[in-house]
């Protein structure tokens, strides 16, 4: 009985249900001590002095450390840099450059005691006007120095040529503000030296790139740290990286000499991890008179700090949604004092496709055609940037999802549909995610007990990873699941890539498939004797050659229904039906959990999310999840996911083309064409909220 | 956190005597106290838990219910007295925090909530509430959650209870207890304006605790009714609200109460609109020109300037609710 395809019940269900997972700050160590990050209160200047004498003097105080006697580290980029790397704020001078900036660590034997003296140092600042928006600062905007998704522009045709054959055209601007991932597990690390080898127990989504940067920043050879972390309480981008608590956390028990447990506070979320960069996103786009484009242009302007760059490349989906000979996509960055972006559930692709797809429904609405029919009559059979695709099932993915939300009994003209004092409208949009790859190593195991015991050193940040990773052994090893046990978490198990860009299972699942399947060979040519004792089969998947050769992307159609209270201006999302093509689903009831999870996101980034930032001060005002809204249960309707089950062999050899991140995509526009279709208001700036459909 | 000393009385005598020291607060559910102190907000160097009092009841007399400071929110929301004969109250409650908060908070700790106003919540940015004669941060600041009546040029941080406004319509009273006596305050006089003094948010005093609050049944109270506008369906501070009621005999307006909440720095009663409406016939047309002269002299910013019409469209939204008897 094959396990793969089957909607099991994640394994580790009943250990998060009762408490008994381990989390990275859950981990009982002797003797560990408490540190706690100050941060600044102002976003652009320099320390002018520090008087720690008060701090140091509290009972239970271990250590006080400031740039005026941190040790020295390296904390600018190391061998990996680039965009997968950020500079870290590591007390190595007294410079300010964003607001909420670590500034000291105190180190007490209790956290009340460290929080208490942290309140008790005395701070001086020279203090120098920020620049706290990329609006104030937009002529500045620059091309990026590195971009990790081929080049930063691309085009093709002339897009001027396209918009004057264009019947129908349009030129606009969407923005998408700052946003904050906040994972209900903040960020943390409990840090443990033994003489020179360091072990860490930290919130990351990537265990060796953990241990990679903080052996770079503390000097170390990289054979000399671990790094743990059994379990994830969501990241979803911001633990993608290691962050300056992390090395700070290192420092001060090697100050202290104990271990030091280093948990950021929810506060501290809003500037210390990372944020999904505000963005500025001019389309213009022209169609003729059958609805066939003929120019689609999409520039992106997003935030970055000024010492250091990250990209939101909003426009990359636009070179390969819509069929198109005359293409041209642009992305700059502006660099202001404030905390360096990250990746952020679909970096790009979340920000990138409320823009284009709002866009595309507004032409299409111009033209007078269906938005579903528009976009059919421009659906890509292969990528516009000159590959066939590997598979590509959006065609189906609309069909399903119209059919099953009952798109045909929308009436076209915006306010023509009304129950009550509510305006319905009905929305709907693309979906689209690449599907990422990256070589990945697991290990094996027969023990003489006849069990197997499966390794890989990954994470789970609350996907399924455990699951469809025992499923996927259990299937190449011919055994039900109860025989096997697969382990992550660890960096002395075998290496995989970071848990990101949607690649987890597409990277760990073949070579854990490979390293069972390799282990079976071993078995059936194993002498009785041998098997006394383990079998060990190791092995190191490589990119099959076909990443090259073909474009690889998941596909799908969110629908929506919204209604607008015509006197109040709310709006409410009443239902969702989204259809999803996503390769192999391995379990479709985790898979499940990951669509509806990007959709119930997506709502929050269409109606509730943002990082508001003081425009004089460049300090955040939204601090806490009261006033950072998210939404709750009452904001999330009844939504209906559709599968799309594809065969498809070029991604990997389990058909996967990962499934994290494209549920956030597509439905923001979705929800803003809703809106427009209820209430005849084009909404180009998220999130939206009452006020802008009121007056 | 500061260091504080910590006592939990279980008689008043105990209580009245631990609470006289200065920088002394008084405990109950926890919900705002122990959030502000965890900010460094609050730094009482004396914290004195009176959950130990027995001052839990919810008691159903001939001409109203009192309920006993220490009665948790989600006890008095769900009392059946209280959804029958005061349906206001049990709405506006429902619709303040979540359940976890409203299982904890009580009476007198919401009617003494702290503003939600970001910048006296950040410890580092200038707030006279906070730290009298330091500023107002908020003045240019962002103001979406902010007051628009009620204001001064020291302050314009939004009262945030529902529940306060849901009290002030149905004309309910405060009683407070010292060990001098006790004295009773409308809760409409309970609350002052911010003036040049926004550190002093009502009329309690020193040593003085709430022992509960008092709601008048009348058949007025009978129709109340809360509607509440914010930015999520559920744990989300208001808007624009309104707890209004109507006695309507024979399809003419006898006696109306409108309050306003999300708008003032205090619950903001609307006499204008109650006015308006009395003698008229209990029509929509009615309701939406009463309730346009709301709120006739508003203290607006960009970012709240929303707020004006929308408050005036709850206003006629509830009234109708009132008048057709049903959601």
């Amino acid at each position: 009985m094959k396990s793969v395809g089957t909607p099991i019940d994640r394994l580790d269900a009943q250990r998060k249900v009762l408490g008994t997972a381990t989390y990275a700050m859950d981990t009982e160590v002797t003797k560990v001590a408490h540190a706690v990050i100050v941060t600044s209160t102002i976003a652009k200047g320099s320390i002018s002095s520090l008087d720690m004498t008060a701090a140091k003097r509290e009972p239970g105080v271990l250590a006080v450390m400031s740039h005026l006697d941190a040790p020295k580290v390296m904390a600018g980029k190391g061998k990996a840099g680039g965009a997968a790397e950020r500079i870290l704020q590591l007390l190595q001078d007294p410079q300010i450059a964003y607001a909420d900036q670590p500034i000291a660590v105190v180190v007490a034997d209790t956290l009340e005691r460290a929080q208490h003296a942290a309140s008790l140092l005395v701070v001086k600042y020279t203090n120098e006007a920020a620049v706290a928006t990329i609006e104030q600062a937009l002529g500045s905007a620059s091309t990026p120095k590195s971009f990790n998704h081929g080049k930063p522009d691309w085009s093709r045709g002339s897009v001027e040529v396209g918009l004057v054959q264009a019947k129908f055209k349009l030129e606009q601007t969407y923005t998408t503000p700052n946003q904050n991932h906040n994972p209900m597990e903040p960020h943390g690390t409990i840090a443990v030296w033994h003489g020179d080898e360091l072990t860490l127990y930290d919130s990351t989504q990537g265990i060796f790139g953990c241990r990679n940067r903080i052996s770079e920043v503390l000097g170390i050879p990289k054979e000399k740290v671990r790094v743990i972390n059994q379990f994830v309480g969501g990241g979803f981008g911001s633990k993608g990286t290691p962050w300056s608590h992390t090395a700070l956390a290192a420092m001060s028990a090697k100050l202290v000499n104990r271990p030091v447990k280093l948990a950021v506070t929810r506060q501290q979320m809003f500037s210390l991890v990372g944020h999904r960069p505000h963005t500025i996103q001019n389309i213009a786009l022209g169609c003729d008179a059958e609805g066939k484009l003929t120019a689609v242009r999409h520039d992106v302007i997003s935030e970055t700090s000024r010492f250091d760059e990250f990209v939101e490349p909003s426009a990359l989906q636009s070179r390969m949604l819509y069929e198109c000979a005359n293409i041209s996509t642009t992305h700059k960055v502006v660099g202001i004092d404030a905390p360096t972006p990250t990746f952020m559930r679909a970096p790009g692709e979340a920000s990138g496709t409320f823009a284009i797809e709002s866009a595309i429904d507004e032409l299409a609405f111009m033209a007078k055609i269906d938005p579903l029919e528009f976009r059919i009559r421009n659906y890509a059979s292969s990528d516009p940037q000159g590959k066939p695709f590997s598979s590509k099932s959006l065609r189906q993915c609309y069909d399903a999802a119209a059919a099953k939300f009952g798109w045909k009994k929308r009436t076209p003209d915006p306010r023509s549909m009304r129950d009550g004092h509510e305006l319905v409208g009905y929305g709907m949009a693309t979906a689209t995610y690449p599907a990422n790859q990256q070589p990945a190593s697991a290990r094996a195991i027969a023990k003489p007990d006849g069990t197997f015991l499966v390794r890989a050193g990954t994470q789970d940040l609350g996907t399924g990873t455990y699951t469809v990773m025992t499923q996927i052994a259990a299937d190449a090893l011919e055994v039900p699941i109860e025989m096997v046990r697969f382990e992550l978490g660890d960096s002395l198990m075998p290496e995989t890539p970071v848990s990101g860009g949607s690649m987890t299972v597409n990277s760990v699942g073949p070579a854990v498939k490979q390293a069972c399947i390799a282990l079976k060979g071993m078995m059936a040519i194993a002498r009785p004797e041998d098997k006394a004792k383990d079998i060990v089969a190791e092995i190191k998947t490589e990119l099959a050659k076909d990443h090259d050769l073909y474009s690889m992307h998941a596909f799908g159609a969110p629908f929506v229904e919204v209604r607008v209270d015509e006197d109040l201006g709310t709006i409410r999302v009443a239902r969702v039906v989204a259809a999803y093509a996503c390769g192999k689903i391995l379990n479709p009831k985790t898979a499940n959990n990951q669509f509806v999870g990007g959709i119930t996101w997506g709502i929050g980034m269409a109606l509730q999310e943002e990082t508001i930032r003081d425009r004089r001060t460049g300090r955040n005002v939204t601090r806490d999840l009261a006033d950072y809204h998210v939404p709750v249960h009452a904001d999330i309707p009844p939504i209906d996911v559709i599968s799309i089950d594809e065969e498809d062999l070029h991604v990997n050899t389990i058909g996967t083309k990962g499934i994290g991140e494209i549920g956030i995509t597509g439905i923001t526009g979705a929800i803003a064409n809703a809106v427009f279709h209820a209430t005849g208001k084009r909404v180009r700036e998220l999130p939206i909220r009452l006020d802008k459909l009121l007056g | 956190m500061n260091p504080f000393s910590y006592l939990r009385p279980t008689t008043e005598k105990e209580a009245f005597a631990a609470l006289s020291q200065p920088d002394t607060m008084a405990l109950a559910g926890g919900t705002t106290l122990v959030d502000l102190m965890r900010l460094e907000i609050m730094r009482p160097l004396h914290v004195v838990d009176i959950t130990g009092l027995p001052l839990g009841k919810i008691e159903t007399g001939v001409s109203s219910i009192t309920i006993g400071a220490l009665a948790t929110n989600s006890d008095v929301a769900y009392h059946p007295d209280v959804v029958a004969k005061l349906p206001a109250l049990a709405d506006a409650i429902r619709a303040g925090a979540s359940g976890q908060i409203r299982n904890m908070a009580t009476t007198s700790g919401n009617l003494l909530q702290r503003t939600r106003c970001p910048y006296f919540r950040d410890a580092s940015s200038p707030c006279n509430k906070r730290s009298p004669g330091s500023g107002c941060a908020a003045l240019e600041g962002f103001t979406r959650m902010n007051a628009i009546v009620g204001t001064s040029k020291d302050c314009i941080a939004a009262h945030p209870s529902d529940m306060s406004v849901a009290l002030v319509a149905l004309d309910a009273s405060v009683h407070l207890r010292s060990t001098s006596g006790e004295r009773s305050v409308k809760v409409g006089d309970f609350y002052t304006l911010p003036a040049n003094h926004p550190n002093v948010e009502s009329v309690i005093q020193p040593g003085e605790l709430v022992v509960s609050v008092e709601v008048p049944i009348t058949p007025l109270a009978a129709t109340s009714r809360y509607v509440k506008v914010r930015d999520r369906w559920s744990y989300a501070f208001a808007l624009a609200a309104a707890a209004v009621a109507l006695d309507v005999q024979g399809g003419t307006i006898k006696a109306a109460s409108v309050v306003l909440g999300g708008v003032g720095t205090k619950p903001w009663r609307e006499p204008a609109v109650e006015q308006a409406l009395i003698g008229k016939p209990a029509t929509q047309e009615v309701f939406v020109s009463a309730a346009n002269l709301a709120l006739a002299t508003p203290d607006v910013r960009p970012d709240n300037a929303f707020k004006v019409g929308l408050a005036k469209r709850v206003v006629a939204r509830a009234l109708g609710l009132v008048a057709g008897g049903s959601k």
